[in-house]
């Protein structure tokens, strides 16, 4: 399952939302997350790997999950992306 | 006991054993192992000693400083536990037979130049903390005893050689008493941070690392500029009498706060501080202050990789005016370039900064950034007393552009029905000679003079504050630097203008008298000198103070200015 967002934050992706991401991620132990951006696919369940893409505002990306419970998994990671102000659905 | 004297920075005395601030010696060799599993267990060893520190620290910090210092530890804590990170470690000392720290920094560096090659600033920095991290599992595994400043948890005087903007975001004012430099000055970032933390604090001492140990007792005088290196027991029992008196002066200054500034006749001037941020204004109500007479709006330009927006802007003027709770807020608008760069702007390197492209002068060629921070300002106005005051002015045609341009700026509001406020009064800043000695022009078309004595001495005197050799030429009491602020001071009356100072000298105790007789309205200073202002000013006559500043202004020296004034009996 993939959700795709437009990164909204002034800053990009910081260290304190990829923090709550990378958190989030790791809590759904069975379940692969993978986050997508310029052409790089890195595992969510690494904050390096989050930091690397260097997400800047206006940046597309597209969060991934499969296996397990990937319905929740995203739905958890979408809640994180609203509620720290990272990005908006992109429709 | 040893004696060193240095700078004295922030006001107090502490006394407790010393912490030696020191970053350690990281160099390291490739070795041939031959028990790698042996070499994987150190590794496994170090990073679960690291992350057990990581955890407390980060309880600790949750628990003192609040969630937001703490979530710096929260991302250390997650790097350590990274896949990406620890798996090409233990690949690498697998697969070639090499030692665990060299491995680890191979990899950390593969990371820390990652970061550096980013685009964002902001991403470019947390190669900052991909280095604390490397370092914090390399202290275990080289055995190197190294303590944080954050980490400390017990009384201490740190003594360093500098601190550095990240050392001093780690003290703990719990456990910092006091904190000593060999290097540094008065404006310095570490004793701007010390007085804003009200820690004492003594720097330039030039050689105090040297001369003391971790563990010495150690004696800060912030008052004086002493620090006593293994005093006796009669300097200790000294020490701590003068702490205790200079702790019954600020109780009894903490009484002023809520009175307002009145001279022993009775006459009344305005006591405000100079603040950096929002998070300022919580120490200028705290410490009594009647105002912002300096909100110094570059901070929110700096340390970031592009320019603020509107919005951000907004909110943080939005901040300031409503926590101000109707007081008075005078902000000045971008004073930037020069010496203060803001990268970003990508900006040619210059001769002479302090006398360059800067300030106005570059508002008024990038209107684009001009505009936009005026336009964030006029939205904020309808939240408070705000005055607006443009820096670096030295020409009239200049006050009238920028005036101009605020005024398209609000006229632009009102037609997209935005509200403003019709109470902004406009001023300048009042540091260039040219602009001191025609102030009775400028009085007639602006609302309020500001003086910021600190540029104002340096171009009068044509001295680089910044440069040691020149620096005795820094005299806030030359008769000359008094004769324009009286000028100044006296074209604004003449309008029925008033007349603030934003410069270290507006909180001076060897000024303070002189300014009061000259007339001064508004003095704007650090918020922790507000206190001890009011209760100076309460001793002084007004009238007294004219009569003495008139003598002053007929002498031909700083130091016969300052030995006039010193003879005042209290």
């Amino acid at each position: 399952m993939q959700t795709t967002f437009r990164i909204i934050d002034e800053d990009g992706i910081h260290a304190r939302p990829a923090t709550a991401l990378v958190n989030t991620a790791t809590k759904f132990k069975d379940t692969e997350a993978f986050a997508e951006a310029k052409g790089k696919k890195v595992t969510l369940k690494s904050i390096l790997g989050v930091l690397s893409l260097g997400l800047e505002s206006g940046d597309t990306l597209t969060l991934i999950t499969e296996g397990g419970q990937e319905a929740e998994a995203l739905g958890a990671l979408q809640d994180v992306m609203i509620k720290e102000g990272l990005g908006e659905l992109n429709d | 006991m040893i004696k060193i004297s240095g700078i004295a920075a922030s006001a107090g005395i502490a006394v407790a054993k010393a912490f030696i601030l020191k970053h350690p010696d990281y160099t390291i060799t490739k070795t041939s192992i031959s028990d790698v599993e042996l070499e994987i267990v150190k590794l496994e060893s170090a990073l679960e000693i690291s992350k057990g520190e990581l955890a407390r620290i980060k309880a600790r910090t949750l628990a003192e400083l609040g969630e937001k210092k703490a979530e710096i530890f929260e991302s250390h804590l997650l790097i350590l536990e990274d896949p990406e990170l620890i798996s090409p470690v233990m690949d690498k000392i697998r697969e070639e037979a090499v030692n665990a720290d060299y491995a680890l920094q191979e990899v950390a560096n593969q990371f820390i130049e990652m970061f550096e090659n980013m685009k964002s600033t902001y991403l470019q920095e947390r190669a900052a903390d991909m280095r604390d991290v490397t370092k914090r599992v390399l202290n275990h595994l080289l055995g190197i005893s190294y303590v944080s400043p954050a980490e400390i948890s017990e009384e201490v005087i740190v003594i360093a050689e500098d601190l550095t903007p990240s050392d001093t975001a780690q003290l703990n004012r719990k456990y910092v008493k006091g904190f000593t430099t060999n290097i540094g000055g008065r404006t310095s970032h570490s004793a701007i941070m010390a007085r804003s933390l009200e820690i004492p604090a003594v720097v330039g001492t030039k050689h105090v690392m040297s001369e003391v140990k971790a563990g010495d007792l150690i004696i800060v005088d912030g008052l004086s500029g002493d620090v006593l290196v293994n005093p006796g027991e009669a300097e200790v029992a000294l020490y701590i009498a003068k702490q205790k008196e200079y702790d019954l002066q600020i109780a009894e200054w903490k009484k002023l706060r809520e009175e307002p500034t009145v001279s022993a006749d009775g006459k009344h001037v305005e006591l405000a501080a100079n603040i950096g941020t929002p998070n300022d204004v919580a120490g200028v109500i705290d410490n009594g202050g009647e105002g912002v007479g300096l909100y110094r709006t570059e901070f929110l330009y700096m340390g970031r990789d592009k320019l603020p927006s509107e919005e951000i802007q907004y909110n943080a003027y939005r901040t300031v005016l409503e926590n101000m709770q109707g007081k008075p807020v005078v902000v000045r608008t971008l004073d930037i370039g020069g010496d203060k760069e803001l990268p970003y702007l990508e900006l040619p390197k210059e001769m002479n900064p302090f006398l360059g492209f800067r300030a106005i002068r570059l508002c008024l060629d990038r209107q684009d950034i001009f505009r936009t921070q005026l336009r964030a300002l006029l939205r904020a106005s309808v939240h408070g007393d705000l005055r607006i005051m443009f820096p670096m002015i030295a020409t009239l045609g200049e006050f009238r552009a920028a005036r101009d341009l605020l005024l398209e700026e609000k006229a632009k509001l009102h037609e997209e029905g935005k509200e403003v406020s019709d109470q902004i009064q406009l001023g300048i800043m009042v540091e260039i000679p040219s602009t001191a000695v025609l102030a009775d022009q400028f009085a007639k078309e602006v609302d309020f003079f500001s003086i910021g004595t600190n540029d104002l001495i340096q171009y009068t005197m044509a001295a680089d504050r910044m440069n040691e050799r020149v620096s005795y030429l820094y005299q806030p009491y030359n008769p000359a630097i008094l004769r324009l602020i009286k000028n100044v001071i006296d074209a604004a009356h003449a309008e029925g203008k008033w007349t603030g100072m934003c410069g270290e000298m507006a909180g001076d105790v060897t000024a303070i008298p002189l300014l009061l007789g000259l007339g001064l309205d508004e003095f704007s200073m650090s918020a922790t000198s507000i206190l001890p202002a009011r209760s100076q000013i309460a001793k002084l006559s007004a009238a007294e103070m004219k009569e003495l500043a008139a003598k002053a202004l007929q002498l031909g020296t700083a130091e016969e200015v300052a030995a006039l004034v010193q003879a005042i009996n209290y």
